[in-house]
């Protein structure tokens, strides 16, 4: 009897489960959306209709027909290509404060060989909170120490790590900081300039061998550090270098110069101060988050705001980034801040799209709605940065998600909640 | 050379603080704009007229001769934000030393010079609750305070006369301070229901005392004990309780505690899982003061719901939208807009989460919150609807005094320029994430892993 009942509680078990705590499942398939505007991003904004099949971008254009799609009426809707978090931790950190629910700090100062892509936990229960904002990619990466390893371009969408790869991953450096890390940093100037050459001199060496190994013809042994940086040093893939402060970026941007690094400068919260010199290398930036605060008490409050949109108009490529964990939905509220700060909108939506995919060198796959791309994309009833905007149709690799997350479930649960078992005393 | 013309910049600077904004209230006419009262509906064209400090008249083509004038024609004026918990211009958060400091005061540690208070006004917010932090059980007394950016004098940043209030905490905070860290109860949730009852039981026996001695001249009054006074007047309804707390399960503890000591006066902070108990919460009349989307960053917050704000808002609880950061409180007016994507609140409903509602919950409704005759003059102008994400804080108002005009904004507004420091310090990351800015402020000195 017990033989039978066991089954049939677990039958039961992972039905209500299915019902009440899992995420639909997403369809791939053949689907044309007609008559909305489409902010293509690459080619200005078109009247029209999007047909997609399987993965891809099948055609875009006027009153295209198909008998077999799934039809989505888009009148008076918009579609945007999926936006891309150009840096943040999704997938690597389930809970902040929950040690062993964080992936992306290896203990280290040389770590380059640490890979992201290895630890992004596709059933994180944060992706599809994230992604029902049209947030559809996003670069993962890790912290801590000086070469703390490869983030990876992930698609908010897979059952596997590989499945969710987004065709890139970049090398990362933490440029040696001059500065304090935060308001409650007690070093005194002393102990953090002593600090800062500690790191610097470090750098110089680890460099040395990572040059010098990346020289060898035939190098032996197993030396993970220095063999995953030498396609850096050899000029073959991008570095992707953590550095805010004025005086940093400058000694970076001369550190990249001498050493030759195709890189990437992230964060740069004061590269307004040295917009120019950014422009001149023409070293691009991932800025963010830019809902922030001034680095410096001195500065104006609206210095994060306009950071984005200064760089930009001194002719540097920007991207923004919300560099969170558990908030990464936020990014398109970052740009919209950014726009209004000087940036405008139509840069702003490229910051976080197009911009990025460039910098990723994945451009001819995601972020602008053309013929041939991947089907990342999201419909909506109006301005995607506005809070009042519905998003109404999500599709990432093709797949047309179901707009519901764990938290959309809690709110389907509790709104009218029944008022409970009445117990009399 | 540079340290002598600091010097010169710093004295003048303090001089000039004193002199412009010395006096705390002021007059003004706002002209034209489009006017959000809150409690009356949205006026177009219409004019605000303060004086002394006070709204004196709203309505259309209102003039006083000789008054400073803003011309808000295509702005918004709406009142002036209220942050129901803040640690801006604190100078001490966390007096973490045992599970019960009911006797001490952040209102003794207020910091004029904190640059975040500033950034605040930046953002439209004209008063804040500087909350003691969520180390304890029960926490030390908090301070409602007035944006008077520039005013020098601590004691003139307190809201005279504002209903006093006071900081409990439930969950992981107090039970990994004093049970995991020092071994002291309460570990667990079961412990904290213990210290509450344990409190107010010894609060009422010194009650008691106290109320036998003033009748018998023989019986022996207690000794004079400022947290066991505190713990009395909460008792006698003199203070209001704002509880830090996650979990549905641990609110309903306190309320059960509460009515137990005939206590009412409560508003639950964060209350990440109020959603979850919402018709018992408004049932106790209890109130919530709410994030608007922050989730996960720790596990009794990993079931949480964005939507939490509205779904507390349709079952009746008077509920706020809260910063406990530097950060969020340069943009409540956008946190309050998520409610529109994450519940379909209307404009003033969630306007009143940043406005009437933290006001009630600070038991100063009837000064400010809204705009109407006799309340103080504390406004908010934008150049945008304050929902839309295009908005801009144009000024911000406090008493009739233009405290933030984005048109005279100097990039330094510092009043407290270190001549010996040629450059100002520069921060890698403002660390707005979560409690170690916020609620845990003083306590995690060796523990800063983000």
């Amino acid at each position: 009897m017990k033989a039978i009942l066991y089954p049939l509680i677990l039958l039961f078990t992972i039905t209500s489960l299915g019902i009440s705590q899992q995420i639909s499942k997403g369809q791939q398939g053949r689907f044309l959306i007609s008559n909305a505007t489409i902010h293509t991003v690459s080619d200005g904004d078109i009247k029209g209709d999007i047909l997609i099949d399987g993965n891809t971008i099948l055609a875009v254009g006027p009153a295209l027909t198909d008998e077999t799609a799934v039809r989505i009426d888009g009148t008076d809707k918009h579609i945007y290509p999926g936006f891309v978090d150009s840096g943040c931790r999704i997938g690597l950190a389930e809970i902040s404060s929950v040690s062993l629910t964080q992936d992306y700090n290896e203990l280290g100062t040389y770590t380059p060989h640490m890979e992201a892509l290895t630890a992004v936990n596709p059933n994180s229960v944060h992706i599809p909170i994230t992604r029902v904002n049209g947030v559809t990619t996003a670069f993962t990466y890790p912290s801590g120490g000086l070469f703390p390893g490869k983030g990876a371009l992930i698609h908010m969408q897979g059952y596997t790590p590989e499945q969710m790869s987004a065709g890139f991953q970049g090398h990362l450096l933490n440029w040696p900081s001059s500065g304090r890390r935060h308001r409650w940093d007690k070093r005194s100037d002393e102990e953090i300039k002593k600090d800062q050459q500690k790191a610097q001199k470090k750098l110089k060496e680890f460099w040395q061998s990572v040059s010098a190994y990346a020289k060898m013809d035939n190098p032996t042994g197993y030396k993970p550090q220095l063999s995953t940086l030498s396609e850096v040093a050899n000029g073959n893939a991008k570095l992707l270098v953590e550095v805010n402060k004025k005086e940093d970026i400058i000694n970076a941007i001369k550190w990249v110069q001498d050493n030759k690094v195709d890189a990437i400068f992230t964060g740069v919260s004061e590269g307004w101060r040295v917009a120019d010199s950014l422009a001149k290398y023409e070293i691009p930036v991932i800025t963010g988050p830019i809902l922030d605060n001034p680095s410096r008490d001195s500065d104006r409050y609206d210095a994060p705001y306009t950071n984005a949109g200064k760089m930009m108009a001194a002719g540097v490529l920007v991207a923004i980034r919300t560099n969170e964990s558990e908030n990464v939905r936020n990014l398109p509220f970052n740009a919209a801040f950014a726009a209004n700060y000087g940036m405008g909108v139509d840069q702003a939506i490229k910051a976080i799209t197009i911009n990025p995919a460039r910098m990723f060198g994945v451009d001819d796959q995601i972020g602008s709605i053309e013929e041939g791309k991947l089907a990342n994309l999201f419909v909506c009833d109006g301005d995607p940065f506005e809070m009042k905007t519905r998003i109404t149709h999500l599709f990432i690799n093709g797949y047309n998600i179901p707009m519901e997350n764990r938290q959309t479930y809690l709110y389907d649960e509790f709104l009218d909640r029944d008022s409970g078992n009445k117990i009399k005393n | 050379m540079k340290n002598i013309k600091n010097i010169i910049v710093a004295v003048f600077t303090c001089l000039s603080s004193t002199l412009v904004t010395g006096q705390l209230t002021g007059d003004i006419l706002i002209t034209n704009g489009t006017v959000i009262t809150i409690e009356d509906g949205v006026l177009e064209d219409t004019d605000v007229l303060i004086r002394d400090g006070k709204i004196k008249q709203i309505g259309e083509g209102l003039s006083f001769s000789n008054i400073e004038t803003i011309d808000a024609e295509g702005m918004y004026v709406m009142p002036g934000i209220i942050d129901a918990h803040s640690h801006v211009g604190l100078d001490a958060v966390n007096e973490a030393t045992n599970p019960v400091t009911a006797e001490v005061n952040v209102g003794d540690a207020l910091n004029p010079y904190d640059i975040g208070l500033y950034r605040a006004l930046a953002g439209g917010v004209t008063i804040s609750h500087a909350m003691h932090g969520s180390a304890n059980a029960i926490g030390g007394q908090c301070e409602t305070i007035k944006h008077r950016w520039g005013v020098l004098n601590p004691e003139d940043w307190r809201m005279k006369d504002a209903p006093r209030t006071i900081k409990f905490a439930l969950g992981e905070n107090p039970m990994r301070v004093h049970g995991e860290r020092n071994d002291v109860a309460p570990r667990t949730r079961m412990g904290m229901e213990q210290e509450f009852r344990r409190s107010f039981a010894a609060a009422k026996e010194y009650k008691a005392a106290k109320d036998r001695s003033a009748k018998d001249s023989k019986a022996q009054s207690p000794d004079y004990s400022l947290r066991l006074e505190t713990l009395a007047d909460i008792l006698d309804g003199k203070i209001i309780i704002h509880c830090h707390s996650y979990r549905a399960d641990e609110i309903i503890m306190l309320m059960d505690v509460l009515s137990d000591y005939g206590v009412d006066k409560i508003c639950f902070q964060h209350v990440n899982e109020g959603f979850k108990v919402a018709p018992e919460l408004a049932e106790f009349g209890a109130q919530a003061s709410v994030f608007s989307d922050w989730w996960a960053y720790k596990f009794e917050v990993y079931y949480s719901t964005a939507y939490n704000a509205a779904i507390l808002t349709r079952n009746g609880v008077v509920t706020s939208i809260n910063s406990d950061s530097r950060e969020l409180i340069r943009h409540l007016y956008h946190e309050a807009a998520k409610t529109q994507r994450y519940g379909d609140l209307t404009d003033n409903e969630a306007l009143r989460l940043i406005t009437l509602n933290p006001a009630i919950q600070l038991g100063i409704d009837k000064r400010v919150g809204s705009l109407k005759v006799g309340k103080e003059g504390d406004i908010a102008i934008f150049s945008h609807h304050p929902l839309s994400i295009y908005a801009t804080p144009l000024y911000t108002i406090v008493d009739g005094r233009v405290r933030f005009d984005r048109e005279k904004d100097a990039a330094d507004v510092r009043v407290d320029v270190d001549p010996e420091t040629e450059i100002p310090a520069f921060y890698e990351s403002s660390l707005h994430n979560h409690e170690e800015e916020g609620c845990m402020q003083g306590v995690h000195h060796n523990h800063h892993s983000h």
